[in-house]
């Protein structure tokens, strides 16, 4: 047989973890309200579905957008055939407005900055085509996203060292895990050559704080490397303080047109805030025109089809809409949230005090045999396979703890989410823990959660905000 | 082609982070001479009416002669496939929601089909087999990953695609090594002219992974003859690589039964380990004329090649808003068939325009029965027969002529003297003027 390259036969598409393993379980039994209501609920899926019905009735409203017309007129041909891989500038600039406004105007977005890609996972393999060699590393903070296995390493032959973070201060980065992780680096003989976070995290579900920005900011500078600050999730943050970019931080320390920031780049997409992973829209956005430029051309290999470019440049240029949007789309996923944390507290389970993203950080530590990944392992089987919800165990993010898991709360109905609910504490009431600790009050619980975390992070949690923080 | 050139980080900063080298090479292929005809027509675009002489765009291989087709069978069918059902509601949601690497199979279907009238259902197309990415250029770059490491070669028959260059080597690190056509046989690709490429990257010490062809050709406009097609395979076989048939033109071809597809040549073999080395390319960019809407398929015969690059393609999804829009379109059997005839009938009409429009200027072209542009040869008006002689040439029709057409020299041919000029991406009326401007120059040529 005639060979296939390495990366064929390497692992590095990461298909084999078991975040990638609950989906097809998930695909083989997936549950319905109706047809199937003892199927499996996918619970490991990041995607945000609260909110279509505002742009359902903008599409209602609009329709030469998705009509390929302007003006009533069919610009059919000027669509198909614009294939610019600068994109569509009414695009770039509805985009760079968008993104204005998510970061409540504070930081100004040039369009010409703004590189498309089809979704960020190009968006983020792109970026590491234009820093990094085969062999040099980056520095990402655990847990995260498993498809950074793939998206980052799998083609570009780069390598992830992780800054180890943990419960004991809320998973926050700290000075010395980044010291660490550098170190371990050079250790590895591997050149670093950024630190790549997500801000708000996947999959934590808080935003980072300002003294870590300002801990990372530093950081890069001393080190001269870069910084890839992945802002996905900036919509979504449904907390009561504003999401502080990596952006505002560099405006802050008046960093702005400096060397450093050109270092600094960010990554968006729509697929969370907007709830349109189908339509493939990414965006890099550098400050550093070589960067730019590289990233510009590559983007020849994951262009946003004109026909989406059309649709979503009118869609995001109406500001009564996006205003509104975004105001909503907090609202829901907040009390979405909500939902979701007070039924795991009614099981006895706590999870990390969360402010953004589509998920919660799940604290089920308490539920397993032993404090080793093979029992996470073992309880993720037990909810997958008896209690059928599809869950994303810590460690397929890496987590350096046992016992964490992602459950996502915006991709289903409220129905559905209090069924899952239902069927966690029938399992939950059903382990030799569960029932003694879900005899116990709702207050005694709150006072265990409280020992287990630091003051740390109380000063930063967000009922408890401290002026200064913002 | 060798290492991609690399150049120096000017750096007036010795503490400045390096970029990678990827970054900085320039085998994106865009410094090159000939982008500065880009530029010419950009600064100074023809408009019929407003700038009737400025200059014309003859270097974009475009299809624009069939678009009202696409246009009023839209038209009819709005809104459903526009706009997601007449009610707007649950086809919407479905659809921004559904990122499956798989691709939404109503549309792999449809591409599968319409793959097969092309072929004149000489072949059949499973749609298993099809994955789908955002262009050929993806499709290209996603197989060479996945068919080479760094530092192998695929050979290619000059000339070629300029693109390639970009497309096969930049990110991937994956050499090209020419397999020299001239015109003495058409440029068709000789079994001598395979060994000597072969042999060439053997003696510089570098793994041969395949051959990648396009049929019909880009530049030449030209289909690959069937016993070329199967000396190739048979090439590919010894030598035990793979062979990639970009095949993004096949819609093109002026007379359906002069176009063998590779698919057909695999069609009746039933040995595995022969079919399993072939790969085929296809793309909705130059036979449906909507570059805009990137939209790439890879077809392999190889099952482990399809799951990989099913994986590979997360970083290259086709919209699924565009996969909606096109998916009833090409199901549409009715509609596809009589599509396929007219396209091909148009582009014979304006490909026997511009020949004989430079016959008459007495300028010759290979003889070419597909694509979107001919295969000029020029040769007897160069000074000398080298590529300056060439580009100089080119740089007259540029300035003077105000025609951008695109050298030889940029496809990598080995005989100087040949242009690419491409006919589809006009109308017929600028056709003519670009025509005239021809007569005129080699009237003024032969007045000495």
């Amino acid at each position: 047989m005639k060979q296939l390259s390495t990366k064929v036969t390497s692992n590095g598409h990461g298909q084999d973890s078991s975040y990638f393993l609950g989906w097809e379980e998930y695909e083989k039994n997936p549950y319905d309200e109706m047809e199937n209501p003892n199927g499996m609920i996918q619970m490991g899926l990041a995607e945000n579905q609260l909110c279509f019905d505002l742009i359902e009735s903008w599409l209602a409203k609009n329709q030469d957008a998705a009509s390929l017309k302007r003006n009533g007129q069919s610009i059919f041909r000027e669509l198909a055939l614009f294939q610019d891989y600068h994109g569509m500038p009414e695009f770039k600039k509805a985009m760079a407005e968008f993104m204005e406004e998510i970061r409540g105007n504070r930081v100004t977005f040039d369009p010409k900055k703004i590189v498309l890609a089809a979704g960020s996972t190009s968006a983020n393999e792109t970026l590491m085509f234009c820093l990094a060699e085969p062999g040099d590393a980056f520095l990402l903070p655990t847990p995260y996203y498993p498809g950074f296995d793939r998206d980052l390493k799998w083609r570009t032959g780069a390598e992830i060292v992780p800054i180890h973070c943990s419960s004991s201060n809320g998973f926050q980065i700290t000075e010395s895990a980044l010291q660490q992780a550098y170190q371990q680096a050079l250790k590895l003989d591997l050149k670093v050559k950024g630190v790549l976070v997500t801000n708000p995290s996947n999959p934590l579900g808080t935003a980072l704080t300002r003294r870590e920005l300002n801990l990372l900011v530093d950081f890069i500078t001393s080190k001269n490397i870069h910084l890839i600050s992945d802002e996905i999730y900036s919509g979504t943050m449904f907390g009561f303080e504003q999401f502080i970019s990596v952006m505002d931080v560099l405006q802050d320390k008046k960093l702005e047109n400096t060397e450093v920031s050109k270092r600094v780049h960010i990554v968006y997409s729509l697929s969370k805030d907007l709830g349109l992973p189908g339509f493939r829209v990414g965006a890099i956005y550098s400050n550093d025109e070589m960067i730019v430029s590289a990233a510009t051309k590559m983007s020849s290999f994951g262009l946003v089809s004109s026909q989406t470019q059309y649709l979503l440049s009118a869609l995001l240029s109406d500001k009564k809409f996006t205003s509104q949007y975004l105001e909503e789309n907090q609202k829901r996923l907040r009390s979405r949230q909500k939902r979701l944390v007070s039924g795991l507290e009614s099981s006895g389970i706590t999870s990390l005090r969360s402010n953004a993203g589509l998920f919660c950080w799940v604290d089920m530590r308490h539920l397993l045999d032993t404090n080793t990944f093979e029992a996470e392992l073992d309880l993720w089987k037990k909810i997958v396979y008896n209690v059928k919800l599809n869950i994303s165990p810590g460690s397929s993010c890496h987590c350096t703890e046992p016992g964490w898991f992602r459950v996502c709360f915006a991709n289903m109905s409220e129905e559905t989410l209090d069924l899952a609910l239902k069927r966690l504490k029938t399992f939950v009431e059903s382990t030799d823990c569960g029932r003694m600790i879900s005899r116990k009050s709702h207050e005694r619980l709150k006072s265990l959660r409280k020992k287990t975390v630091s003051n740390w992070v109380f000063r930063v949690s967000w009922s408890d905000r401290v002026p200064d923080e913002r | 082609m060798g290492l991609p050139l690399m150049m120096e980080r000017s750096s007036n900063n010795n503490n400045v982070v390096e970029l990678s080298r990827v970054a900085v090479s320039d085998t994106h292929g865009e410094d090159s001479p000939y982008f500065a005809g880009w530029k010419a027509y950009d600064e100074n675009p023809y408009e019929e009416s407003h700038n009737p002489s400025g200059v014309i765009q003859m270097g974009l291989a475009e299809n624009q002669v069939s678009f009202d087709l696409l246009e009023s069978y839209l038209e009819k069918k709005n809104p459903e496939v526009s706009m997601w059902g007449s009610k707007g509601a649950p086809g919407f949601r479905e659809n921004a929601l559904f990122q499956d690497y798989h691709g939404l199979k109503s549309f792999r279907q449809a591409m599968a089909s319409f793959m097969q009238q092309i072929r004149g259902g000489k072949a059949r197309f499973d749609t298993d087999r099809i994955v789908l990415t955002a262009g050929a250029t993806a499709a290209n770059e996603l197989l060479t990953f996945i068919l080479a490491d760094p530092n192998d070669a695929l050979l290619v028959p000059t000339p070629y695609y300029p693109g390639f260059d970009r497309d096969l080597r930049w990110r991937t690190g994956v050499r090209i090594v020419p397999i020299h056509c001239d015109s003495s046989n058409h440029f068709q690709i000789t079994p001598e002219a395979l060994e000597q490429a072969y042999q060439t990257a053997r003696d510089a010490n570098i793994r041969v992974r395949g051959v990648l062809i396009t049929n019909p050709s880009n530049p030449l406009g030209a289909t690959v003859q069937k016993k070329v097609l199967e000396d190739l395979l048979d090439f590919c076989v010894r030598k035990n690589i793979h062979l990639v048939s970009d095949e993004i033109y096949s819609g093109s071809v002026f007379h359906a039964s002069e176009f063998t597809s590779v698919a057909e040549i695999v069609e009746n073999i039933d040995d595995v380990s022969v079919k399993e080395r072939v790969h085929i390319v296809y793309s909705l960019s130059k036979d449906l004329g909507l570059p805009g809407f990137r939209v790439g398929t890879i077809y392999s015969y190889n099952d482990n090649v399809v799951r990989t690059a099913r994986r590979m393609s997360s970083f290259t999804l086709v919209s699924s808003q565009t996969q909606h829009m096109l998916a009833s379109m090409l199901s549409d059997e009715e509609f596809t068939e009589k599509y396929i005839r007219i396209n091909r009938e148009r582009l014979r009409r304006r490909y026997e325009t511009i020949v004989e429009g430079l016959k008459k200027a007495g300028i010759e072209c290979l003889k070419g029965n597909a694509g979107l542009f001919c295969w000029m040869n020029l040769g007897f008006l160069l000074d000398t027969k080298t590529k300056q002689g060439e580009l100089e040439l080119w740089d007259v029709i540029l300035k003077e002529l105000k025609l951008n057409i695109s050298p030889g020299s940029s496809c990598h041919c080995s005989e100087y003297g040949w242009f690419r000029v491409c006919f589809a991406n006009m109308s017929e009326k600028t056709l003519e003027i670009a025509l005239e401007r021809i007569h005129e120059f080699m009237d003024r040529r032969r007045g000495f």
